[in-house]
């Protein structure tokens, strides 16, 4: 039986969070005419256009419209994806911070998150966390080792993750096309044992939306966050340059071409309110996941009313 | 042909000529990466099993397998005769490939044979056997070794522990998945 009352615990506390911090909740269309050409995403397509793939357009328009601090929580749809910790339609938490950085958002994991364990462990809720009086302790089902939730967690560059874990330099692995058969084979598996950890600074052909590091041009400000193993969330400094936009959103039309597919229409809309969009970060953060790290589940089915194979 | 959207638990693909069945499966996509598929592949006629990761353009041919009924003839030294019930069709299948089942086949006895590319490979025996014991030691009443349970031997050659009261000449059932005693069987 999926634990439907622990579910809406962990959602209700991750919204008085954001409402609390000064976020405005938005909410923004399901139906959209583009999303971005992302590589590896098979959009689902409905009507004249796709489901999204995820809201990140159009909360960025509301930031070119002046709304600087945003969250939304909502469906995503990505065809094909399925697995122990992937449905085709699963939910997704949104957030925006104009002004600030990456830095920031990693920041504002590690509230979140302490926040949302405080509330469960104060709650009637069956949940992972435990700690009493001493700091939260997450128990994430099928590990061994308790992840201690107290911040700061640790700040790993991908660089450095491929030396210590791969034995190979990342750029090394981009060019034999092994960066994500590494990734998820020989690195993941070690990160966010005993600590949450934020694996940071990808290769800039990797994060088409995120802004270069400017004193280090081949990587892009673009992080993930891991517990136990499990990608939770991936958030960026945001490209806000609509010129180089629209070169990387052409470089990437280019490779779903050549992967045989046909890709979704240049969104033009977004391109010519990015000029006016401020500094700002944003993440998306799988919301189906951290219910499921949360309340101690080992698969995203454990969460879900209903899955794609029981409708 | 499969694709990686065919890939779960228990399919069964041809890899370098030879049948592999996926013993376990699980769907992975780093943030912004490309699907894999990461498998580990258990060898259907030597056993042995590996890991493998694919990606979505990867195809597969399913393993050309076969099961037929078969009954087990007589055994001449360590090949094992079957004859197909319906084409009367005679094979031959070496202990070696046999393994531990060998130790469960009696004459006339039905099993599913598993062939691949008309090569049998394996064979599935029925859950449950009745074996005669050749050969047990007596019970000694008033034994104070404190043993619950003693080897016998059965028809087949196999050893197994047994409860002190089962007697030479008497039926036992076995499981054949454990090879253990399951009870004594009375005719």
């Amino acid at each position: 039986m999926p634990d439907l009352w622990g579910r809406a615990r962990v959602i209700q506390s991750v919204r008085r969070f954001f409402d609390d911090g000064g976020f405005l909740e938005v909410e923004t269309p399901l139906l959209i005419p583009a999303p971005a050409p992302e590589p590896h995403l098979l959009p689902q397509p409905a009507g004249r256009g796709f489901l999204q793939t995820s809201p990140e357009l159009c909360m960025k328009r509301l930031l070119a419209r002046g709304y600087s601090r945003i969250y939304q929580t909502c469906k995503c749809f990505r065809r094909h994806e399925r697995g122990s910790r992937h449905v085709p339609e699963f939910t997704m938490l949104e957030w925006y911070r104009a002004g600030a950085d990456y830095g920031e958002l990693m920041k504002d994991c590690e509230n979140l998150l302490t926040a949302v364990a405080a509330e469960l462990l104060a709650s009637d809720v069956s949940s992972a966390v435990s700690g009493g009086a001493g700091p939260p302790v997450l128990s994430v089902a099928g590990r061994d080792q308790p992840v201690d939730l107290r911040p700061p967690w640790q700040r790993l560059t991908v660089a450095e993750a491929f030396r210590r874990y791969a034995g190979c330099e990342a750029e090394e692995a981009l060019r034999r096309e092994m960066f994500d058969q590494l990734l998820v084979e020989r690195i993941e598996p070690e990160l966010g044992f005993g600590q949450p950890v934020f694996l940071y600074d990808y290769p800039a052909q990797l994060a088409a939306l995120a802004r270069r590091k400017q004193d280090q041009p081949q990587v892009a400000e673009r992080f993930e966050l891991y517990i136990a193993g499990i990608e939770l969330a991936n958030g960026f400094s945001e490209l806000i340059d609509a010129d180089e936009q629209r070169r990387r959103f052409q470089q990437d039309r280019r490779l779903i071409r050549a992967a045989g597919r046909r890709p979704p229409p240049m969104p033009e809309p977004f391109l010519g309110e990015l000029g006016a969009m401020p500094e700002a970060a944003g993440i998306a953060l799988g919301l189906d996941r951290l219910v499921m790290v949360m309340l101690g589940r080992e698969s995203i089915d454990e969460v879900l009313a209903f899955t794609p194979e029981n409708l | 042909m499969y694709t990686t959207s065919d890939l779960r638990k228990g399919l069964k693909i041809k890899i370098d000529g030879e049948p592999y069945i996926i013993t376990d499966f699980e769907f992975s996509k780093p943030g912004k990466g490309q699907a894999l598929y990461r498998c580990r592949l258990r060898n259907m006629i030597t056993g042995n099993a590996f890991d493998r990761t694919f990606r979505s353009n990867d195809k597969f041919e399913p393993a050309p397998l076969e099961e037929r009924t078969m009954q087990f003839l007589y055994a001449q030294g360590d090949e094992y005769n079957f004859m197909d019930t319906k084409t009367f069709e005679q094979i031959t299948i070496s202990k070696d490939l046999l393994g531990d089942d060998a130790n469960f086949l009696i004459d006339n006895m039905e099993v599913e044979v598993l062939l691949f590319n008309e090569r049998a490979i394996g064979v599935t025996l029925p859950n449950f056997v009745n074996l005669t014991v050749t050969r047990a030691d007596p019970w000694v009443k008033g034994d104070t070794s404190g043993s619950d349970s003693k080897p016998v031997t059965v028809e087949t050659g196999y050893v197994l522990q047994v409860p002190p009261f089962i007697n030479e000449g008497e039926k036992i059932q076995i499981d054949t998945r454990t090879g253990q005693y399951v009870t004594r069987v009375k005719e």
